[in-house]
């Protein structure tokens, strides 16, 4: 009786093993159109008004949860605050740096006066509904589909709503179904965005910093680019005169700021970025549902 | 292992389902200190720790499949995982069936560890860029924290949920006698 019991139990836990690598197997070798996407889809359609109504009449307790975070984690930025302000002083007073900070102001100038008029492209404004909980998978889901004109590889654009430097791109969309599209955000690292500086002395492209997907970096920029630190990093668009390859993103969409050059003025030089938009806390995304002359 | 009756299954399909939602679209987004809390992992080792094994991890592969279709996730990855929680969870119980108030909280650590980790090692075989940093180990051990302090009101309220649809455990019977009897039958001290 025992040696059925445990057997039956090891046969059961066999197969739901194997049923798990089928899985795995199958659909890693289907195309996104195969059976199991279209299950996935699926389902995505039928959660999706629950997950929006969840969402919808949860937002006073994840506000309430988000001012107590802010509120802690403002200590530590105010002393972050404090020293950045000691070293900006130092270098005020010494005048090391007029032309850095010359250059700064420029980017900083050039981004308030790129209001990238975004009506040719079409936006469609989407609430967030779900945020990816796994801490691999950087994505998030939104509350418009293909019924609203959006399809995959569209670019999406956001707001965090902090103030100044508070909007940009956050991501491409991954998957649409009806109702719902799942978006792979930039921080993902099977996402790269062409780049260039908004001063365009350096094109590159902005892909998350391999151990730290919080931290971006421009990869592949040229020896002879400069980028400054604080240089604002915006979409490159197409470069190309092929009208076949053109970039999934508009050109001039910010990006992100520089933080620091890493191995400057070498072939090796890598600028690392912060994001404009801390995609944690995007309640909404405008989805670029149109492109404009090949996204030139 | 109970017998699975048309109402332990019933709930337990319930708990399932219930609990997927719950997680994708509320508790998901709600940031304590920087890190999620994860009910799956929790429920699933506290159905392994009151049905045993076996349906701990049918319900672990039921879960995670759910989990994977409805974030649009690689079908069976974490109904992998979820399996060995879910049967990790119930072969303590049928092994050791340990009682301390302390069990669900090491438990769910230990369940929360299992599938954050499994799930990026798994992730990181099949190909996927997976980003390893402190940063990212920050996160997990602030998940596994968070989880752990929200174990014992889940386990709780898994209890409670399927309790009144648990058949009798006889060990468990056998003991609540011996506690009030003082171990011997009042025959055996007569």
């Amino acid at each position: 009786m025992y040696d059925k019991t445990v057997r039956r139990r090891r046969a059961v836990l066999g197969l739901l093993v194997v049923s798990s690598l089928i899985l795995l197997t199958a659909y890693f070798r289907e195309p996104a159109g195969g059976a199991l996407h279209n299950v996935q889809r699926g389902i995505l359609e039928v959660v999706s008004p629950i997950q929006e109504g969840a969402s919808r009449a949860l937002k006073p307790v994840r506000d309430l949860f988000g001012w107590v975070g802010d509120t802690v984690s403002a200590k530590g930025d105010l002393k972050n605050a404090r020293t950045d302000r000691d070293q900006w002083r130092t270098q005020a007073i010494h005048n090391q740096s007029a032309a850095a900070e010359n250059a700064k102001l420029r980017g900083l100038l050039d981004l308030d006066k790129s209001p990238v008029d975004l009506s040719p492209y079409q936006p469609v404004t989407a609430r967030v509904l779900v945020r990816s909980p796994t801490l691999w998978y950087a994505r998030i889901t939104i509350s418009k589909g293909t019924s609203s004109g959006i399809r995959a590889n569209m670019p999406v654009i956001a707001s965090d709503g902090s103030g100044q430097d508070d909007r940009g791109l956050i991501g491409v969309v991954d998957q649409a179904t009806g109702d719902a599209a799942v978006v792979r955000l930039i921080t993902d690292s099977s996402v790269a965005v062409p780049a260039k500086s908004a001063d365009e002395q350096a094109t590159g492209v902005v892909k998350p910093s391999p151990g730290n997907p919080r931290d971006l970096i421009m990869d592949s920029v040229a020896k002879t680019d400069t980028v400054a630190d604080n240089a604002v990093i915006v979409t490159q668009g197409t470069v190309s005169t092929r009208n076949d390859l053109p970039s999934l993103f508009p050109p001039d969409l910010p990006i992100g700021r520089v933080t620091r050059v890493a191995n400057p003025g070498t072939s090796e030089q890598t600028p690392h970025l912060r994001l404009f938009v801390d995609t944690r806390h995007v309640d909404y995304v405008q989805v670029l549902t149109k492109q404009v002359n090949d996204n030139r | 292992m109970p017998a699975v009756t048309p109402k332990l299954l019933l709930r337990i399909v319930l708990l399932g389902l219930g609990v997927v939602l719950l997680q994708v679209a509320a508790v998901s987004q709600i940031v304590i200190f920087g890190a999620s809390a994860d009910l799956t992992p929790l429920v699933v080792a506290g159905v392994g720790l009151l049905c045993g094994s076996l349906s701990g991890a049918v319900f672990g592969f039921g879960v995670g499949l759910f989990f994977d279709a409805a974030l649009l996730q690689t079908m069976g990855l974490t109904s992998f995982v979820f399996i060995l929680v879910g049967y990790g969870a119930g072969r303590l119980r049928e092994l050791r069936d340990p009682q301390a108030v302390a069990i669900p909280m090491i438990v769910g650590a230990l369940a929360t560890a299992i599938s954050t980790f499994g799930y990026g090692l798994m992730s990181f075989m099949l190909g996927n860029d997976t980003p390893v940093s402190f940063l990212l180990l920050r996160v997990i051990l602030a998940t596994i924290i968070l989880n752990a302090i929200i174990s014992l009101p889940v386990f709780a309220l898994v209890r409670r949920w399927l309790g009144p649809v648990l058949p009798e455990d006889p060990r468990r019977r056998r003991r609540r006698r011996a506690y009030t009897t003082g171990g011997l039958s009042p025959l055996t001290r007569a």
